[in-house]
């Protein structure tokens, strides 16, 4: 069945080591992380990869103090997208555009802030914030950025544990190819380091990493990782029907391929290679690709000692053989897990491959585990390559939903 | 506690729940609605602080009492008097 062509003409994010993508870009060529150590209530300082972005930029304060921190995440890349896309926003129809915006979780942050505040009341309910519903509803950061941006049409979060940021720019997809509006800001958000709650659960699991320098501790591959490094963050793209980015000479930064979205129905948090792999096969198959057409692979890797080796199993039995084109790589490395916004943020650090034919690499890894060896994957320096035509972004999360995305450079 | 006192602890809320705002100027007879963006949620914002910072309950049937600088004066400025008193 032949499928309207959908296309990324505009990005927006705010990373660890960026707020832009040019900066976060450069950064990933240049070896620079964004991990930093931070005070988490009730468990010290911790590692976290932090956000810099100024959020008075196109907010005002009072938006700043009643909104939440993905709300404000959510509209600095939507109004950073749009900026970029260089539409012409005032004469867009709002009620045509629709808002979606992948989440892992919404709600911890500002809860645990009320249940604390009370607790400096004697749990007094009276102190509760009236703002406590409209900062928690899952719609949030979603509905922040409709408020922010004037947007009538429909706005809402997706979520999907850590593989929601590709489902952002999925769903959108699907809307724009339904004819159910005619221009989509979608990816994904975070505000996780801000909830105690995440760190001490991942800790619990024994999944929270620690090293004593931050920016070496988000370490996939290497032998000597240890957890997950948290992060806040977000990327946002502006997604459009070819014919109506050609129409107003947009700038296409890529061409959706392909994707696909399956689940494990086997674990709560153990990831399965097995449906990973069909996920990735499915996703090729949507897009009409073979495994050796793919130049670019970049994967999900916390840096979990378990989850790791399971990926890569998975991509092994996919790329493994007969694909001396594709290269691995792993942006983590650098920024950490940023939650719902992992999959748009690594899209978009590698969505520059395109034009500089470069593969930034995955860094911090000292001693490659022989267990994630991969043919094609790329370490600790970036590697100029002869050809990226295709990307393919897989971002998987827990009760085992996993996402694989393929875009293409776009060839009218 | 004078009324002026108690006009400052006011625009200090103010102030903190509005930070976009001038209130450099704000006329203590006219509605601080006409001449601040305040809206329901930011009246039940100066009810809260009230609240939080002073121990001042002030019941919904009264939220009218806050409309201006000067009929917030008038009506809190006993209550602080009273709470001081308490104490």
């Amino acid at each position: 069945m032949k499928q309207t062509r959908i296309v990324i003409t505009g990005v927006g994010l705010t990373a660890p080591n960026g707020n832009s993508l040019a900066e976060f870009r450069a950064n990933l060529l240049a070896g620079v992380a964004g991990v930093e150590r931070i005070e988490i209530r009730y468990m010290g300082q911790q590692l976290a990869g932090v956000c810099h972005y100024d959020p008075l930029r196109y907010q005002k304060k009072k938006e700043v103090r009643v909104g939440t921190r993905a709300g404000s995440i959510s509209i600095y890349c939507a109004r950073e997208a749009l900026a970029d896309s260089r539409v012409a926003w005032d004469s867009v129809p709002k009620d045509r555009v629709g808002i979606y915006i992948g989440c892992t979780e919404h709600g911890n942050v500002e809860t645990e802030n009320e249940i604390y505040n009370i607790s400096k009341f004697n749990y007094d309910t009276k102190f509760w914030s009236h703002y406590h519903n409209p900062r928690t509803v899952a719609n949030n950061p979603a509905g922040e950025a409709s408020l922010n941006l004037g947007v009538t049409g429909p706005a809402y979060t997706i979520g999907a544990a850590c593989a929601a940021g590709n489902l952002g720019l999925i769903h959108a997809t699907q809307m724009l190819r339904l004819g159910e509006v005619d221009f989509a800001i979608c990816g994904g958000v975070s505000e996780s380091i801000h909830t105690f709650g995440i760190f001490a659960g991942f800790k619990s699991q024994n999944a929270l990493a620690t090293h004593d320098d931050p920016k070496k501790a988000s370490r996939p591959f290497d032998k000597a990782r240890n957890g997950i490094v948290i992060s806040e963050g977000g990327a946002l793209y502006t997604l459009e029907r070819l014919e109506d980015a050609q129409a107003r000479g947009a700038k296409i930064y890529a061409e959706i391929a392909g994707y696909h979205v399956n689940s494990d129905a086997s674990d709560y948090v153990l990831p399965n290679p097995t449906r990973q792999t069909e996920c990735i096969r499915a996703a090729l198959k949507r897009a009409g690709l073979a495994p050796h057409d793919i130049h670019l692979v970049n994967t999900h890797a916390t840096a979990t000692p378990l989850g790791d080796i399971q990926e890569c199993e998975g991509i092994r039995a996919v790329f493994g053989e007969g694909c001396p084109d594709t290269y691995v790589n792993n942006t983590k490395s650098f920024i950490g897990h940023a939650m719902g916004a992992a999959g748009a943020l690594e899209l978009a650090g590698n969505l520059p491959s395109f034009g500089d034919l470069t593969v930034h690499p995955t860094i911090n890894v000292d001693d490659l585990d022989p267990q994630c060896a991969l043919p094609g994957l790329v370490l600790n320096t970036p590697r100029k390559v002869g050809k990226v035509d295709t990307i393919l972004n897989n971002s998987f999360g827990m009760l085992g939903i996993n996402s694989t995305l393929i875009v293409k450079r776009f060839i009218p | 506690m004078t009324k002026d006192e108690c006009k400052k602890l006011v625009l200090d809320i103010i102030a903190d729940i509005a930070p976009d705002e001038d209130l450099s100027n704000v006329k203590p007879d006219v509605r601080l609605r006409d001449q601040l963006q305040l809206d329901s949620m930011d009246f039940l914002d100066i009810v809260m602080e009230l609240r939080k910072r002073h121990g001042i309950e002030v019941p919904e049937k009264d939220y009218m009492q806050l409309a201006s600088l000067d009929s917030s004066a008038e009506y809190l400025t006993p209550k602080f008097i009273e709470l001081a008193a308490k104490r």
